[in-house]
């Protein structure tokens, strides 16, 4: 049996929670995971700019400040930090923790090679529009394919502490170090679907241990110190969800249920470049306080194509905001939002979208929200997108006018004009299985 | 009698690009029947509205007595594109616990 836990469950997660499991009771492996959908274009902008950077910078120090308790309790760290730079990222880690191994997981870029796939007759068709690259190709920032647990097992394989990787399923940060220890084969796919099951429920941390749970919020335990999950993982691939003792929050059935559905599209194929994993055979049931055991996935196949993902400028947006206290709050704002449309319109100003919310009235659950008649105050909040820059930057100066322009009591405006941003977007891909080759590289 | 659905269920939801998913899970194992039989896919774009503008699939998983409704077009265009404040999804989940539906009282255990 090894244990495996996950410190971070995205880029920006709790600072110490890597460092409590580690100080917690015994571990075996401790991932980590900070990529999500859009971080690879950040990353690949900050590469532009300065070709040592293009990884998740919070990383390195993370390894320094444990870098004596993972020697000395033969922990070993496997992360997704590398982001589009992967070799930089493994030589600070091995800067700041020397006598530390580094194993490097790169071949998941695809940048370079999107015109030879373009040439080759692959459409790399969206995978939600079904519209070809062609259409976006001059405007491209990143591409990156998601790579498997293998590549990780097999740089675990080289005796590494740490093994740095870039874009990878989230999951195969868990399954790869079972894949190591158990010797499982590329088509044990009931093994390899039970590993990727309790991976996708501890990789977003403490999602799976009381964190954003719905279910009875109010009775969880000690938010402010809660655990991050850890998997029990059995080479006959019975798996054990848990948490270390004396860590806030709870693993529970429902804890572990609302992580298993997060973020699924058919739970009967879950995809993965390892597995594809059948979700509707998962068995679950206590295994004591705070443990639950996870048994009976089934796997099928892994899929012919590897899923990739694409970023690549979309355009511009802004949102600006006001605050109107009561009496008549609501009306106020509303009375702003009219304001600013008609100076817009004024100006002959057309966007791709505006789009007005107002805040503690109606922003997260429009139609669906509970009706308040008199609120002590209302925050209008108006958001433009457009493929034009300029118009965007007119549209920022139009929210602060209203202070002294409109109707009273208008405030909460404390940073002035809103920013213009860049929108990234993100453009799912599947690419042949042919055209991605993983390496593995050690340093340190 | 009509109830909300935060009194048989709770769930959790999240994104994929434009995509909103949510997990609806019954909090007793007698529940879940009733969830197949009330939180059609059809009810639930109604229930959502003009929030989402594509179309709305129910997966089944019995075995942990759960439904998932996959949402197309639910995200003003998804994480980085949307102007909305829930701009990935994540209160969907509890916009959907707001729902009415139908039960006998016999149905209810508390």
């Amino acid at each position: 049996m090894i244990r495996i836990a996950n410190g971070q469950g995205f880029w920006g997660d709790w600072l110490e929670a890597p460092v409590n499991l580690v100080h917690g009771g015994p571990l075996d492996y401790l991932t980590l995971d900070y990529l999500a959908e859009v971080t690879m274009s950040i990353l690949q902008k900050q590469r532009k700019q300065d070709p040592k950077l293009g990884y998740a910078r919070d990383f390195p120090p993370l390894v320094g400040r444990i870098a004596r308790d993972i020697r000395e309790r033969h922990v070993r760290v496997i992360a997704n930090a590398g982001g589009v730079n992967p070799m930089e990222c493994a030589r600070e880690v091995v800067r700041v923790a020397q006598g530390l191994k580094v194993a490097v997981v790169q071949g998941d870029d695809l940048l370079d090679r999107i015109d030879a796939l373009i040439r080759s007759g692959y459409e790399l068709k969206n995978l939600d529009t079904g519209a070809p690259i062609t259409a976006i190709r001059d405007r491209i920032q990143s591409a990156n394919a998601y790579l498997g647990a293998f590549p990780i097992a097999e740089a675990l394989a080289t005796g590494a502490d740490v093994v740095v990787t870039g874009r990878c399923a989230d999951a195969a940060l868990a399954l790869g170090p079972m894949i190591a220890e158990f010797g499982w084969k590329t088509e044990d796919w009931g093994l390899l679907a039970a590993g990727v099951a309790a991976g996708h429920v501890i990789e977003c941390g403490a999602q799976a241990t009381g964190g954003n749970c719905q279910f009875d919020w109010q009775t969880t335990p000690d938010f402010a110190h809660i655990g991050f999950p850890l998997i029990e993982a059995h080479a006959d691939g019975r798996m054990v969800i848990s948490k270390q003792a004396g860590t806030g929050g709870r693993v529970t059935e429902a804890t572990v249920m609302e992580q298993l559905v997060y973020e699924i599209g058919d739970p009967g194929a879950y995809i993965t470049p390892d597995v594809i994993a059948d979700f509707t055979t998962i068995q679950l049931a206590g295994d004591g306080e705070n443990r639950i055991a996870l048994t009976g996935v089934a796997g099928a196949r892994r899929p012919e194509m590897l899923k990739a993902s694409v970023s690549y400028h979309y355009g511009w947006k802004c949102i600006g905001s006001l605050v109107y206290s009561a009496p008549d709050a609501k009306a106020k704002a509303e009375t702003a939002d009219r304001m600013v449309r008609e100076r817009l319109a004024d100006l002959g100003l057309t966007f791709e979208k505006i789009h007005t919310e107002f805040f503690g009235i109606n922003a997260c659950h429009a139609h669906l929200a509970p009706h308040i008649d008199e609120p002590a105050e209302v925050q209008v909040r108006i958001g433009a997108r457009d493929g034009d820059k300029r118009k965007l930057e007119r549209f920022s100066r139009e929210m602060i006018p209203l202070v002294l322009n409109g109707p009273p009591t208008a405030t909460g405006y404390g940073e002035g004009r809103p920013a213009v941003r860049e929108v990234v977007a993100y453009w799912p891909t599947l690419v042949p299985r042919s055209g991605v080759e993983a390496t593995i590289e050690v340093i340190g | 009698m009509k109830i909300r659905l935060s009194r048989l269920a709770h769930a959790r939801s999240g994104d994929k690009g434009d995509i909103s998913n949510i997990g609806l899970i019954a909090t007793r194992p007698g529940y879940y029947g009733i969830l197949l039989r009330e939180v059609t896919a059809g009810r639930v774009k109604e229930h959502f509205g003009s929030l989402v503008e594509g179309s709305v699939r129910r997966y089944e998983l019995p075995n942990l007595g759960a439904l998932n409704f996959v949402m197309e077009q639910a995200l003003d265009g998804g994480g980085t594109i949307s102007l909305r404040t829930d701009a990935q999804g994540k209160t969907h989940g509890a916009a959907l616990l707001t729902m009415e539906i139908e039960v006998e009282p016999d149905e209810l255990v508390d």
